[in-house]
């Protein structure tokens, strides 16, 4: 019963989470040796797309055309770079959302007068924003996917193909994770409201959602930028 | 306006999330994109020029656009420019050791070289 209750009080004297000898609460710790090993995952994923570009023996190729009697006919390159930069707007305005909804559920408790206060203070808002945003970037790699599937390259047709889709796929894997999470954050702030004490769990994932984007940002330049 | 200035919440527990610096106000996340939509603008724009994708800046300045997009998001809107060190050194360090292994891996497999002995 003591022990209960020292417990308690050890738990209310370091901010709702046990003592740790950082002082840090080990989920957030957590959270950032999980992005660090992500960052060795993509980037080894990065390492085998660059050291396979250039290398495949059949089209279609990312940026160059392939004629006879290489390919059987004309294939143009399949890389859709205004596609591209289209989701790729739209993942970095999700990023924007999703610090906005952390910022607000930071400041729940804070009293709202002008309509600019309320509409920045809603995080419902602004998490349903970021989760509509990462479905419609999925939505726009869908549409890539299938586009490079109907003009031929498949993960098996090539060296590229390989590499892309697997490289694009695991992003993909990661921004769908990403926005069941944001989904369950949605759910519990509809059903009991998420306020600053609920912080935490929405920095992290906050931190798993920007670490998506800036992943992004490395492909976008890396496999469709550079040629 | 209240948004403005990103008071201290009462139960916001700050310790344990690590913050030694208070985080920046709405405005500068809004700025932050902003810049983050300009450089992606620039990037897509010289891809469109021939006589730059030409050039020898073509892919050094691609990559330091792009360097600099991951380290503005990783900064303000991870807030490693303002949380705890610990956390700055648990991202850093695998990334530092994950971009030797990718430039290590460039020379090995030939697509980057040094000067005529390079391997081909």
């Amino acid at each position: 019963m003591s022990h209960a209750l020292a417990s308690t009080h050890d738990e209310h004297a370091h901010g709702g989470h046990p003592p740790t000898s950082t002082g840090l609460d080990h989920k957030k710790v957590a959270i950032w040796a999980f992005i660090g090993s992500e960052c060795m995952l993509f980037v080894s994923l990065i390492s085998t797309y660059l050291i396979y570009k250039g290398r495949s023996r059949v089209g279609p190729f990312p940026h160059e055309a392939c004629l006879p009697p290489v390919c059987a006919t004309a294939l143009k390159p399949i890389l859709n770079i205004p596609v591209t930069s289209a989701s790729t707007f739209v993942l970095l305005m999700s990023s924007l959302a999703m610090v906005l909804a952390l910022a607000a559920v930071e400041m729940k408790d804070q009293p709202k007068h002008t309509f600019g206060e309320r509409l920045l203070g809603n995080s419902k808002l602004w998490l349903f924003m970021t989760a509509v945003l990462g479905t419609t970037f999925l939505g726009f790699q869908a549409f890539e996917f299938t586009s490079f599937v109907h003009e031929g390259l498949t993960i098996r047709t090539n060296l590229f193909g390989s590499s892309f889709f697997t490289l694009t796929g695991f992003h993909g894997a990661h921004v769908t994770a990403g926005v069941l999470w944001l989904l369950t954050l949605l759910a519990i702030d509809m059903r009991r409201g998420l306020g600053p004490k609920d912080a935490l769990n929405v920095d992290l994932c906050a931190l798993y959602w920007h670490f998506v984007d800036v992943v992004w940002i490395a492909i976008f330049t890396l496999v469709y930028l550079i040629k | 306006m209240a948004h403005d200035t990103h008071h201290e919440a009462a139960h916001v527990d700050h310790a344990a999330m690590g913050i030694e610096k208070e985080h920046p106000t709405w405005s500068t996340y809004w700025k932050v994109a902003v810049v983050l939509t300009l450089v992606t603008v620039v990037e897509v724009w010289i891809y469109y020029i021939p006589s730059f994708v030409a050039s020898k800046l073509f892919v050094p300045s691609l990559l330091i656009m792009s360097a600099f997009k991951f380290a503005v998001v990783v900064m303000f809107y991870m807030h490693l420019r303002y949380d705890h060190k610990l956390f700055r050194v648990l991202f850093t360090g695998p990334l530092i050791i994950a971009m030797t292994t990718l430039v290590g891996l460039m020379f090995l497999f030939g697509k980057l070289k040094l000067g005529a002995g390079a391997i081909p």
